[in-house]
């Protein structure tokens, strides 16, 4: 076994941290040892995250202590971190997108030529340097906007290799990353532990944690609820402590009996904000009661695609067809109203109203119908009874209707807008990265509902970039690939991998 | 080639403007040199307040606070730099005073927008709010100062026909002003304290994570910022004028601003849209004296405010303001 003798790289011992009433971290205990990868698992909202931003000093611990390589440290502020060789890849990108690569990477701690001038060339050269020694390799003059984001991600990494860190710590880091970038990035965090780097590794994909953790730390609802060697346990049994109560990954659901086409793609073209071709002559049908999925890497069309059936952008060229009716160039109340729901992929810009109640939330799509309106003034009565019924049918988690949609968690905050979406009478769903950043048991519940719309008939068209939603939940799957479809076959006419080849490369 | 072009095409509204102002300048002068000199250096020594202040915003924004109390802290600083003048007799005191006066004044906006974390355009007003009551309470009609800051001839260089008198035989603030320019320039582009400075206005999180202190290098910009304010102030009531009146600054602390955006937060830009609203305001004296005009004296006082609206409206375009000014940043 281990010398029992080593110190721990890094270790929390009875932290508690409280934002008010709720209690994020209560006596949680975390040991990392020295050159291994630590998983730190649960779902959205268990304290994950607010432990690291107390190892990383972002957040001030109630109670309890940090302890470095033995060594009680206090951590005022992420300087002291930084002293202590504790590095983090952040889940929103610490990043100046105006800035370059090298300024990013030496910010704080940047080599001076005489009287604070910045030496930009010998920062320049150590960035190379580093990149090329960990497989990060990335151009050390490029503006970090300009990068895509498995690039910034590997700016952030290499942000705490230049401080020389020896604990790294990484907040959800393939939430943003394809299968591919995730296979290299694992990659390279085995070859760290290998110099002696100890990693924390923060993530609610369980297959990841089987995949590379040495040790696994499970937290739900503000406490560890088991520690254990990935080697000993299983996705099932992961999952379980995750939640609390065993969970169906993979959702049982019946052979698709497809119907009549609903919606008829032909010969689309779209631009992109840049006024690039954004879709080239892109056509697709999906039929009633069954799930077509659009697997692909983000930004190869989706967004797009999504917003032309729903109304959102212009068509250059194309047609879009409900049933026999010509959608081009409708507006989108109008499409809404032929029948067409959608969960759009930014749920907080697109999908709520974060200021309003839930109650009003609920009904944004139909608050001008009867009976949530009579003569243009706004029936309260009827859109509350609709609201209680709906959180109630939907397990929305919030204290009253009348809170603000923006206070929810995002979970629940999707399950709002699955319930608004679901709840009006439509005959095709359009589900945008419906499950990106929820729990699990929320995702189950999702994923619920997409199937049950799906055998009553709706067409449902899945866009996500998460592969094992598509391959779970799609009765059919198309690969978008700059935009065009490069691949459309029934799921089990695929392999993950060449799934993942075809979204990478356009063939396999 | 390509590369030149592209420069050409990129500065093109500079290059009409330049262009413009060299026709009308020889235009109003008839061909004649002193005329024609008179109105280039009465431009410079008009752009000398507004880069003053549009490197005051600049230092301010970058870092990511907004400053609307350039004109409060020019207008207090005036005062003050103008009183101690008056009781000592010493106009480099009376300076000095001014931009102290001024870096006190960028304290103060930093306790408001970054220690108490107030909304920074408020607190910008009740700078200028503050500067227009407290000296139109306590100044005194009839107080004198005996002369206004020197000039200084730089050797022969102020001998040089036309480029003399007009870059060589200035004031001190003015030539310190041309001196913040460079400085500052070089300052935010290429030292580490200007690479935390653009940021902290960026991304002000992103900063602190790597261990730089938002709040500090936040007061640090307000305060230095305040204090280049000050000069501006300065500027006005011991080299321009020689005496104080109530709201002497008469907006140049809000066209200070306009010249920031229009340089984009760039001080060789603003130092180049400083010298256009300088010479907005130098023209208004060539009116004076050949007559235009005469009987709408009002008309002329709007020109350098007509030429801020058509250039913000009009000629600015997408210029990116830093990204993070106008909000207050917490740690949790």
């Amino acid at each position: 076994m281990n010398n029992q003798q080593a110190p721990l790289a890094l270790e929390a011992v009875g932290i508690c941290k409280s934002f008010g009433p709720l209690v994020a971290n209560d006596e949680v205990n975390l040991q990392v040892e020295k050159g291994q990868i630590h998983a730190l698992l649960g779902e959205n909202g268990a304290g994950k995250s607010t432990l690291v931003n107390i190892l990383f000093g972002l957040y001030k611990a109630d109670e309890g202590e940090v302890r470095v390589a033995g060594e009680k440290v206090e951590m005022n502020s992420p300087h002291d971190a930084i002293e202590h060789k504790i590095g983090m890849v952040h889940q929103h990108f610490q990043l100046v997108p105006v800035l370059t690569v090298t300024e990013n990477i030496v910010l704080g701690d940047e080599p001076t030529k005489k009287g604070g001038v910045l030496d930009f060339e010998k920062a320049a050269q150590e960035v190379e340097e580093l990149g090329k020694r960990y497989g990060l390799e990335v151009d050390p003059r490029a503006v970090v906007e300009d990068l895509p984001i498995g690039y910034q991600q590997r700016v952030e990494i290499l942000r705490s290799l230049y401080r020389q860190a020896d604990v790294l710590i990484l907040d959800e880091p393939t939430a943003v990353l394809t299968p591919q970038e995730t296979d290299h990035l694992l990659e390279v965090l085995r070859s760290l532990t290998a110099e002696g780097v100890s990693i924390i590794f923060i993530t609610h994909k369980l297959r990841e944690v089987l995949a590379i953790a040495d040790k696994v730390t499970v937290m739900r609802r503000g406490e560890v609820v088991g520690v254990t060697d990935p080697k000993e346990t299983n996705e099932e049994g992961l999952a379980e402590m995750m939640v609390g109560r065993s969970v169906v990954l993979r959702i049982a659901k019946s052979e698709a009996t497809p119907g009549n086409t609903v919606l008829s793609i032909k010969e689309l073209n779209v631009l992109d904000d840049r006024n690039q071709s954004a879709l080239k002559d892109f056509s697709l049908d999906v039929k009633e009661g069954e799930i077509f999925g659009i697997a692909g890497v983000e930004g190869n069309g989706q967004r797009e695609l999504v917003e032309a059936i729903t109304g959102l952008r212009p068509l250059v060229s194309g047609s879009i067809l409900m049933g026999e009716k010509e959608m081009s160039g409708c507006s989108a109340r109008e499409i809404s109203e032929e029948g067409i729901s959608h969960i759009p992929e930014n749920r907080e810009k697109h999908g709520l109203v974060g200021p309003h109640s839930v109650a009003d939330n609920l009904v944004l799509n139909r608050y001008f119908h009867s009976p949530f309106a009579a003569r243009g003034i706004r029936q309260t009565a009827a859109i509350n009874e609709e609201a209680s019924h709906l959180v109630e049918k939907f397990d929305v988690r919030t204290a009253s209707i009348h809170n603000p949609a923006r206070t929810l968690s995002g979970g629940n905050k999707q399950k709002v807008i699955a319930a608004r979406e679901l709840s009006h009478d439509s005959s095709l769903l359009l589900a945008a990265q419906p499950t990106r950043g929820i729990d699990v048991g929320s995702i189950e519940f999702i994923h619920q509902q997409l199937v049950n719309a799906r055998d009553a008939g709706v067409a449902v068209l899945l866009v996500s970039a998460e592969l094992d939603e598509i391959l779970s939940l799609s009765d059919r799957v198309g690969v978008i690939y700059q935009g065009k479809l490069v691949a459309i076959a029934p799921t089990d006419e695929f392999t993950r991998i060449q799934i993942g080849q075809l979204m990478t490369s356009g063939n396999s | 080639m390509n590369s030149l072009l592209e420069r050409i095409i990129r500065l093109r509204w500079w290059i009409l403007i330049f262009l413009a102002i060299i026709a009308f300048t020889i235009f109003a002068g008839d061909f004649r040199q002193d005329p024609t000199t008179a109105i280039l250096a009465a431009t410079l020594r008009h752009s000398t307040p507004l880069v003053l202040g549009a490197l005051c915003g600049m230092l301010c924004e970058r870092s990511g606070v907004i400053n609307i109390g350039i004109e409060g802290q020019m207008l207090m600083s005036a005062f003050v730099g103008f009183t101690v003048t008056a009781a000592t007799s010493s106009l480099y005191l009376g300076v000095a005073a001014g931009l102290a006066c001024g870096m006190l004044m960028g304290a103060a906006l930093g306790g408001l927008t970054v220690s108490l974390q107030g909304d920074q355009i408020i607190a910008g007003t009740v700078l200028n709010i503050f500067a227009l009551g407290l000296t139109s309470f306590l100044y005194t009609p009839g107080e004198t100062i005996h002369s206004k800051t020197p000039r200084i001839n730089v050797g022969p260089l102020a001998d040089i026909p036309v480029i003399g008198k007009i870059f060589f035989a200035n004031q001190p603030i003015t030539y310190l002003s041309l001196l913040l320019v460079a400085v500052i320039w070089y300052a935010l582009f290429k030292t580490t304290w200007g690479l935390r400075t653009r940021a902290i206005g960026e991304h002000p999180s992103a900063a602190e994570t790597v261990g730089v202190s938002v709040a500090k290098m936040r007061y640090l910009n307000l305060i230095i910022g305040g204090g280049i304010a000050g000069l501006a102030g300065a500027y006005l009531s011991l080299e321009a004028v020689g005496s104080f009146e109530r709201g002497m600054t008469n907006g140049k602390g809000f066209v200070a601003l306009a010249v920031m955006i229009f340089g984009r937060w760039n001080p060789v830009g603003a130092w180049g849209a400083a010298l256009l609203f300088g010479y907005t305001n130098a023209i208004q004296t060539q009116f004076q004296f050949r007559g235009w005009l005469t009987g709408h004296p009002q008309f002329i006082g709007m020109i350098p405010f007509i030429v801020t609206i058509v250039v913000l409206a009009g000629f600015v375009g997408r210029a990116r303001p830093p990204a993070a000014i106008g909000q207050p940043y917490t740690r949790e």
